[in-house]
């Protein structure tokens, strides 16, 4: 069983076709669509939280890639800048999955990205931007 | 016990015992506040929060023509600052913003770049655009002035804050149902999260809750460097309620405080934007307590669990100046990241960084026991519990 965060992007020509739900019809996996949207560039872009037996899940990769999606972890996309987080801890009752936390000894904020699902919430309310997304 | 001259001599011959804020609680539950009195010489506090009334001013030197900016205008990279004084002496205040900012039109504003912005990177070294216009004088004919100006050629650039390091603060949570976007962050609906803003047992002035050593002239860690407290702070508001400790059970006394801008750190002076409210500086501040005697390091060990905040509803009670506290919490229940009110578990986040502040005291310690930072005796006492001084609203008049 593997459980993943991860971001594809469709590009132009695939926007307007049925992709993902091959991915429960033929690779039976299940998702978590946690964002979805067409950007400007009219580029597709889901966030998924996909999940499956490990086999499976390498061969609906393996599908998706060969249909020309670019895969990537979605922890990759969302940064903490550690030059500009202060460590004050105003986003961590905001943060809905608990990404971000206070540590207890150190009052040090830390940012679990594999927790994280890219919602956003923290971006604008962190008083000196230091949260990041790069889709 | 000692004073503060003796501790200075110890501090020379670099035989100091310094603590932090947050070591001398430990150090005093186990030796006992008389032994720790004589043990150690010097408590140092730290906080690191927002604080909207800070602001620098400068001298920018005569330009060829002269340009008298006193009774013109004139702007840091689009950010409107005060020339109200004679030719070339300016005011940034920290939470002025462009004058084409959006503000809150499109809710909420986003308040990106502002006055604090600016005195950030005017500290890092970067040039900053001065755009000025005059209205010309037989003595200072130029009527315009556009030019990139430099921290080191200036000829002053002072901090200069009118109202930092709040003693206590409240804790804010919203009691309707709609989001609000507030200085204090943003609060999530029915009860949705209470926010804070105090460093708590490593705050200055609730280690020393009565102004017993802190006072006019005391000479303090400022944004990375030296600075001093000018004076007791705007809204200073010493006769608010008190626990037995001495500790305010609200925001109680402030301090205004000045420093040269030229060594202080953009580390520990950071412009931040506070989503639908607007711009302001995070100020580093850390404040030596020198421990003349028992009652002084009595004070210095209270610890989280005995200072204590008021929780306000910033949704009707503090907009419209209605008074109220929903209960009163401990810091030592605000860290651990949740508190009780009206019956709901809610959860907790702190607009001040206690990490920074613990830095902080950290690096005013090394300073000290390094003997590069010597105490000062305060010139003036602030205003105490006893004096009257209180913090009045505004009565008003109509115009006729």
């Amino acid at each position: 069983m593997i459980s993943k965060r991860i971001v594809l992007h469709f590009p132009h020509r695939l926007v307007d076709q049925p992709i993902v739900y091959k991915l429960i019809k033929e690779y039976d996996l299940s998702f978590n669509i946690l964002k979805a949207y067409v950007t400007p560039q009219e580029e597709g872009l889901m966030v998924l939280e996909l999940s499956g037996d490990d086999e499976k899940f390498n061969k609906g990769i393996e599908y998706l890639q060969s249909c020309g999606v670019r895969i990537q972890p979605l922890s990759q996309d969302v940064i903490r800048n550690e030059t500009k987080c202060t460590d004050c801890g105003v986003c961590v009752p905001i943060c809905p999955t608990d990404a971000l936390v206070v540590d207890p000894t150190t009052r040090k904020v830390l940012f679990y990205d594999n927790k994280c699902i890219a919602c956003e919430l923290c971006v604008k309310i962190c008083p000196t931007r230091a949260m990041e997304v790069h889709f | 016990m000692k004073t503060i001259k003796e501790i200075n001599e110890k501090i020379k011959k670099g035989q100091v015992v310094v603590v932090t804020a947050e070591e001398v609680i430990d150090l005093v539950d186990k030796k006992g506040a008389k032994k720790a009195a004589e043990e150690v010489d010097v408590v140092t506090t730290g906080t690191f929060g927002p604080m909207c009334s800070s602001g620098a001013y400068f001298n920018i030197g005569h330009s060829k023509p002269r340009i008298k900016l006193g009774g013109g205008s004139c702007k840091f990279n689009d950010v409107p600052a005060y020339c109200g004084f004679a030719a070339v002496d300016i005011y940034l205040g920290a939470t002025a913003i462009p004058d084409d900012d959006p503000h809150n039109k499109v809710f909420p504003g986003e308040f990106k770049y502002g006055g604090a912005h600016v005195i950030q990177e005017i500290v890092s070294g970067k040039d900053v655009r001065l755009e000025a216009t005059a209205y010309g004088t037989d003595c200072y004919p130029r009527k315009k002035l556009q030019t990139l100006v430099n921290i080191k050629d200036l000829n002053e650039a002072v901090l200069f804050n009118i109202r930092n390091c709040y003693q206590n603060y409240n804790v804010a949570v919203n009691l309707s149902d709609k989001i609000i976007y507030t200085y204090m962050g943003e609060l999530k609906p029915k009860l949705g999260n209470a926010n804070y803003c105090s460093a708590g047992q490593l705050s200055p002035l609730l280690k020393d809750p009565h102004y017993k050593t802190i006072g006019i002239g005391t000479k303090i860690f400022l944004g990375g460097g030296v600075g001093f407290v000018a004076w007791q702070g705007t809204q200073h508001n010493p006769t608010v309620k008190r626990k037995d400790n001495g500790i305010p059970q609200a925001p109680a006394g402030t301090l205004a405080v000045i420093g040269d801008l030229k060594q202080m750190r953009s580390e520990w002076l950071t412009g931040v934007s506070m989503l639908g409210y607007g711009v302001t500086l995070t100020v580093g501040i850390g404040v030596p307590i020198p421990v003349l005697n028992e009652e002084v390091i009595k004070s210095a060990a209270a610890k989280d669990s005995e200072i204590y905040a008021q929780v306000v509803d910033y949704s009707a009670n503090y907009p419209q100046c209605v008074p109220g506290s929903l209960t009163e919490v401990n810091y030592a229940q605000l860290k651990t990241g949740k508190i009780t009110v009206q019956g709901k578990e809610v959860p907790t986040g702190n607009l001040s960084s206690y990490s920074k502040a613990r830095e902080i005291s950290e690096e005013l310690k090394s300073w000290i026991k390094k003997g590069d930072f010597l105490l000062t005796e305060p010139v003036a006492p602030l205003p105490g519990a006893e004096s009257g001084y209180t913090f009045k609203m505004l009565k008003e008049r109509p115009i006729d």
